[in-house]
């Protein structure tokens, strides 16, 4: 809410306000708009009224609208600088004098009030949603109902007391019934949480700019021919601004990554690449051969058409913090962002060996669970003049195990502490939501 | 004789798989898989001991839970509810209405028997 009017700024004080701002001198200001200085000095203390053509001339003077110094600062846009005040515990009372004398700034402050607004609404839509959506948590009864029947039925078929034959065929036909069911819910659940419906304005606003520019590298298959060949049809710019989806920082993100797609693309062409990994399928030896830097290949080797490189490939690129840049997933394996991922993977032991390529055999937990077969090397790279840091960047490409050489180091990895199972793990940090083999039955 | 466990669930793989451990430690197993006529069943034949799932066709564990805890005849009976929800507000709305026990899903077999022994004595 606005203060009462006893308290708001006059015209003159907002004459005054913005001069002295501007560093202006009383004198300078009248002789700019052709008045004497005590003139000025009367309706800075609004002994003067003014309108007209001074108006006009003083508003040009301090660079405003003549509306701006004869209304002052928009009565909506106050109440709504009070409003966000207010809101956080902030007296009100500087309101107008603040949005009169930095109109620029109060327009900021303005916005971000209102996109906090916003933003509490989405958070708290998605909120609901979790809570409420019936899909949602159908879904989430369908899993944990089938995973109960499967851990009550299994667990009775591996204890100890002898069974009858009818009854374990009738366990096994149990747990077989309700493996499907937990296989068709997760699958609808997965969907459900990958791939907001249309029209689905707080689930597409919940997507980070990293999610955007991934889910668009995915719908162009991480390949962008428009970049590629000696002269290409497109640059970076317009690639990016032509890929719909995306907000401005993704387009930000999606622009970084296609300059460095598009340097790797004009130092190894396709046809170089993919006649090497035809003869030289390994990325160490390929690169020798090549001449080329080993990041370069191993980004390059992630972003070939079908066909022409690995049969299947994923990619995680790294700063020295850890964090990670757009992600292609392997047969859908991939590392988790921030602080949550697993630091077991090659890629975080490449940052601490800068320039030593690493390969492994990259085990997730579990019988059946997947594997991939990791190729990874940190570089530094100098920074843009001598007084900058380095900047080191880690990349890991992740093929197929079943193409894995079978002196290969195998290597424990997880989904991150709080999804995975494994006990005793050196690396863990926080305890799992999962029950692990010594808390099951 | 002994001792009865009235098993409300309606999903059969669970309800075979607790009816089986159970009947196995000695138990009496009933089950009764319908919502809407399950405290009517309670009244009609009063267990040692309620299992009863939270999500029912037909009517809601809860709603159940508070029918069995507003009759004189089936007030003392110990109920333990089963829940796909481990959340604490489920946790508390189920001891608020009278649950004498509350357990999540997917539970262990060894969970059941221990708590089922404690709450009916066995």
């Amino acid at each position: 809410m606005a203060e009462p009017s006893s308290r708001r700024m006059l015209a003159g004080g907002r004459i005054r306000a913005r001069r002295l701002d501007a560093g202006m001198a009383q004198a300078e200001l009248a002789r700019q708009v052709g008045i004497s200085p005590s003139y000025l000095n009367l309706i800075e203390h609004d002994r003067r009224r003014i309108g007209g053509r001074l108006l006009n001339a003083l508003a040009r003077a301090l660079d405003l609208e003549p509306a701006q110094i004869a209304e002052g600062a928009g009565g909506a846009r106050v109440e709504r600088l009070s409003a966000a005040a207010l809101a956080r515990g902030r007296p009100t009372s500087d309101a107008e004098a603040f949005a009169s004398r930095f109109p620029d700034w109060a327009a900021l402050v303005e916005t971000q009030a209102e996109m906090i607004e916003t933003l509490k609404a989405q958070v708290a839509g998605l909120s609901d949603r979790l809570a409420h959506d019936p899909e949602l948590s159908a879904s989430l009864h369908q899993v944990i109902t089938a995973a109960t029947a499967i851990r009550s039925t299994a667990s009775i078929l591996a204890g100890n007391e002898a069974l009858d034959r009818d009854w374990q065929a009738r366990f096994h036909r149990n747990i077989h019934a309700e493996s499907l069911r937990l296989a068709e819910s997760s699958r609808r659940l997965a969907g459900y949480l990958e791939a907001p419906g249309e029209g689905d304005g707080a689930g597409a606003a919940a997507l980070s700019p990293l999610d955007q520019v991934e889910a668009a590298l995915d719908r162009l298959g991480h390949h962008v021919p428009a970049l590629e060949g000696p002269d290409p049809a497109m640059s970076p710019e317009e690639v990016a601004k032509g890929v719909s989806g995306l907000d401005e920082a993704a387009q930000d993100i999606l622009t970084v990554w296609l300059r460095t797609y598009r340097a790797d693309a004009a130092a190894l062409p396709v046809e170089t690449v993919a006649r090497g990994w035809r003869e030289t399928p390994e990325p160490l030896a390929l690169a020798s051969r090549l001449g080329c830097a080993l990041p370069r290949l191993l980004r390059r080797l992630a972003a070939l058409p079908p066909g022409a490189g690995p049969a299947r490939a994923g990619l995680v690129t790294s700063d020295a913090g850890g964090a990670l840049g757009p992600r292609r997933a392997l047969d859908g394996l991939t590392l988790q962002r921030g602080a949550v991922a697993c630091p077991l993977w090659p890629i975080y032991e490449a940052l601490s060996q800068p320039g030593r390529p690493l390969r492994a055999l990259a085990m997730m937990p579990g019988e059946t669970a997947s594997a991939a077969l990791c190729y990874a090397v940190s570089t530094i790279e100098a920074g843009p003049d001598w007084t900058a840091p380095p900047r080191m960047v880690a990349v890991m490409l992740m093929l197929p195990s079943d193409i894995a050489p079978a002196e290969t180091t195998r290597r424990a990895v997880g989904p991150g502490c709080s999804l995975c199972p494994r006990d005793n793990c050196p690396a863990r940090r926080e305890p799992s939501l999962l029950p692990t083999p010594s808390r099951m039955l | 004789m002994a001792r009865r466990v009235l098993l409300i669930e309606d999903e059969p793989n669970i309800i075979e798989a607790v009816s089986f451990i159970l009947s196995r430690d000695g138990w009496t197993v009933h089950t009764h898989s319908d919502g809407a006529s399950a405290a009517e069943r309670v009244r009609a034949h009063p267990p040692d001991l309620v299992i009863l799932d939270a999500m029912l066709p037909g009517r809601s564990g809860y709603d159940i839970l508070q029918e069995l805890r507003d009759a004189e005849e089936t007030r003392g009976i110990p109920v333990m509810m089963l829940t796909a929800r481990g959340q604490a507000r489920d946790r508390e709305l189920a001891l608020s209405l009278g649950a004498t026990h509350f357990m999540t899903k997917p539970f262990s077999n060894a969970e059941v028997l221990d708590r089922v022994r404690a709450l009916a004595g066995g």
